[in-house]
């Protein structure tokens, strides 16, 4: 008796709940054109892997800060509530594609933000291409996201490796290090680097001598590093295409082998200010790289950054940063449409010009949805310069924004 | 000439690390009939332990040098009395998944608690700055590591070779039922060989410290390789895992110089090669199933 009435207590349990679903939804709901009455980003990242420091957690903390930026500007938004639901994707690509599918369609998300991890960060490119519904990638680095992968739905956000082998390849070899020794991990990623930086290179009167791949991951570099001085012409520069633990592994064995005594100095391709952390400053002394975003680059970003340091005890990196700023572009994108219906927001988005915190001369292509905006070339401060804990970066020069992305004809991108 | 030299000595560097590593998988292997996959993980534990004591109680390098290794030695000792030692008598699978968890499991509690990022270690300052060998410079440091591995694995095999303990260790690694015949109590030894394995585990990841990065993946990412240096010396060949060790260490570096993008898959090429041609390795002894 008693199972019997447990059964038909959760009968009408349920159907209680698919009755209250259904008056949501419908017409007398009040919400009018904001589905569900609420906008839900979704953010997927890696928190608890090789890039959980550089956005992890904490770039879901920075989309909170949009949230409250963004309802403190708009206290009569037609948006009535915002939600945040987020997953971690440990950097594998089937799992970012299972948990962008159910963000989309389980957990009603109307955008999935962040996503490092260029595999992975393409697997949700394709979710959303076939749900219609939106991703701006902040986190992966390859350029395919706006290039030969590119679809209504996705943008790419932060940076590229384009934009990373132009402003350290191009710009170091104007500037005199004529002969490059590249060395890249042999996956993806590092393909698509030594590509684009050769690329730079060249474009930039410079010529790369030898560019060899290396096992990944490997905690070996001497036979790389010590071949270096001896080839001919003896390379100016080795750029390192490493990331992660394997880029800390490459610079201690670097200056064990005292190579820049030598004449070789050490470009990185990709580096974030949490790499530079964590090694101390010591051991990247005098190292140029491309940054997206400095938070101790001016006023505006220090603010920014010491609200992001109230919160999470950590200064931001640029990613973080990245996705603050996607995530208020987002709404206000919505805002501006007056509806969280994908086709609207994509029209509002696409040719949008904008300055923020993290974007400076922002604009989003709508031809390749290219988040263009100023990069900057920086170089890792001596120990005896950085004053403050964090302040590790002295911003070299700006790459303008028009200059800093590859121009719109080259991409390859077929917008379906 | 000077530059395969130079790169040979390099592999030797970090064939160093192989064959502590494979030397200590070797002992636990012979002793006890099981595969430590948790040996990469005491490396990595080794190397954390240096960079704890460091920041934490302000030990130096050559301090740690000596607490590291012999605290996890006990920890060793503990687990093999706690947990392995009730698992032996079964399917060695029954090890297997209990080794293979507890790397998982110390693999996590390390990222959980310190991050995923690398921690700095610097080298101790008597070590720094490079040595002239003649034909060309080299980092003093490296140079130390590998003097360090040679003496390590010289003392281990004098110790097996040259002592009664070392006698009854080779004795009951080779026929344990007979040597147990004999009179001589095998199991006392169990646990003081398997901590002593997992302290050298702990010892080459001290010795890592100042040279590579400290992440919690680091041992995961080398355990493999140690894997088929010690297929290849033959499982359970104390004398085969060193000089596998070294070997592959040179087979790597010299892969590096000349075919960089198959540098990765050499080794296991070789190991496929070595077992076609001996299936028991090039120096373990085929073993008589009872």
């Amino acid at each position: 008796m008693r199972s019997v009435a447990g059964r038909s207590a959760a009968v009408l349990a349920a159907a209680a709940l698919v009755l209250t679903g259904c008056g949501q939804g419908g017409p007398g709901g009040g919400g009018g054109k904001i589905s569900g009455d609420k906008v839900v980003l979704g953010v997927i990242n890696d928190q608890s892997g090789v890039y959980a420091d550089l956005s992890g957690k904490n770039s879901v903390e920075a989309v909170n800060m949009a949230i409250a930026d963004f309802k403190k500007k708009h206290p009569d938004s037609a948006i009535k509530d915002i939600e945040v639901v987020s997953a971690d994707h440990q950097n594998k690509p089937d799992l970012a594609n299972s948990k962008a599918a159910e963000l989309y369609d389980r957990q009603q998300a109307d955008i999935i933000l962040d996503v490092p991890t260029s595999s992975a960060a393409l697997a949700v490119a394709n979710v959303a291409k076939q749900k219609k519904k939106l991703h701006i990638n902040v986190g992966a680095a390859t350029t395919e996201l706006s290039g030969k992968s590119c679809n209504k739905y996705t943008f790419h956000y932060a940076y590229d490796t384009y934009m990373l082998a132009y402003g350290t390849g191009t710009t170091l070899t104007q500037e005199g290090a004529k002969n490059w020794y590249i060395v890249y991990p042999d996956y993806a990623f590092g393909q698509d680097m030594n590509k684009s930086f050769t690329a730079a290179v060249e474009a930039g009167g410079g010529n790369v001598i030898k560019s060899d791949p290396t096992p990944f991951p490997n905690d070996n570099f001497s036979t790389f590093l010590l071949k270096a001085p001896k080839l001919n012409p003896k390379p100016d520069v080795i750029g390192t295409m490493q990331a992660g633990g394997d880029l800390v592994n490459l610079v201690k064995q670097y200056n064990e082998f005292k190579l820049a005594d030598k004449g070789v100095g050490l470009a990185v391709g990709l580096m974030f200010i949490t790499d530079i952390h964590s090694l101390g400053v010591e051991a990247f002394e005098g190292v140029t790289f491309t940054d997206a975003w400095y938070w101790n680059f001016d006023d505006k970003n220090r603010k920014w950054a010491d609200r992001f340091q109230a919160k999470t005890d950590t200064r931001p990196s640029f990613a973080h940063a990245g996705n603050y700023s996607a995530a208020l572009q987002y709404l206000e994108a919505v805002e501006r449409a007056g509806t969280d219906e994908s086709d609207a927001v994509v029209k509002e988005l696409e040719g949008y010009e904008f300055d923020d915190v993290f974007a400076r001369n922002g604009k989003i292509r709508a031809e390749d949805h290219r988040m263009v905006h100023d990069a900057y070339l920086a170089k890792v401060k001596e120990k005896s310069e950085v004053s403050e804990e964090w302040d590790y970066e002295e911003i070299v020069s700006t790459i303008p924004a028009d200059k800093a992305f590859a121009p719109v004809g080259d991409t390859q991108c077929q917008m379906g | 000439m000077v530059d395969v030299t130079q790169q040979l000595f390099n592999g030797l560097v970090g064939g160093g690390f192989l064959a502590m590593l494979a030397l200590g998988l070797a002992v636990i292997f012979g002793m006890l009939r099981v595969v430590n996959f948790a040996h990469g993980a005491f490396y990595m534990l080794g190397a954390f332990g240096a960079y704890l004591l460091l920041t934490e109680a302000g030990v130096n390098f050559w301090l740690a040098l000596l607490i590291v290794p012999v605290g996890l030695a006990v920890v060793g000792m503990v687990l093999e009395r706690a947990f392995v030692h009730r698992l032996t008598r079964l399917d060695p699978l029954y090890n297997f998944l209990l080794t293979f968890g507890l790397a998982l499991i110390l693999q996590d509690a390390v990222k959980s608690q310190y991050g995923t990022q690398s921690k700095p270690y610097s080298r101790p300052a008597l070590l720094d700055g490079s040595l002239n060998l003649g034909l060309f410079e080299y980092p003093r440091y490296q140079v130390f590591v590998l003097v360090f591995a040679l003496v390590v694995c010289v003392a281990v095999w004098l110790v097996l070779a040259r002592t009664r303990v070392g006698m009854i260790i080779r004795a009951a690694t080779e026929r344990p039922e007979l040597t147990r015949a004999l009179g001589i109590d095998v199991g006392r030894w169990v646990t003081p060989v398997f901590g002593f394995g997992i302290g050298l585990a702990g010892l080459a990841g001290v010795l890592a410290a100042p040279m590579r990065a400290v992440h919690p993946a680091m041992g995961a990412d080398l355990i493999i390789t140690v894997f088929a240096v010690v297929v290849i010396g033959g499982l359970g060949s104390i004398f085969g895992a060193v000089v596998a060790g070294f070997a592959i260490g040179m087979v790597q570096a010299l892969g590096n110089l000349y075919v960089p993008a198959a540098s990765q898959i050499l080794v296991f090429i070789l190991m496929a090669v070595v077992l076609l041609w001996r299936p028991t390795g090039l120096f373990g002894r085929e073993e008589v199933l009872t």
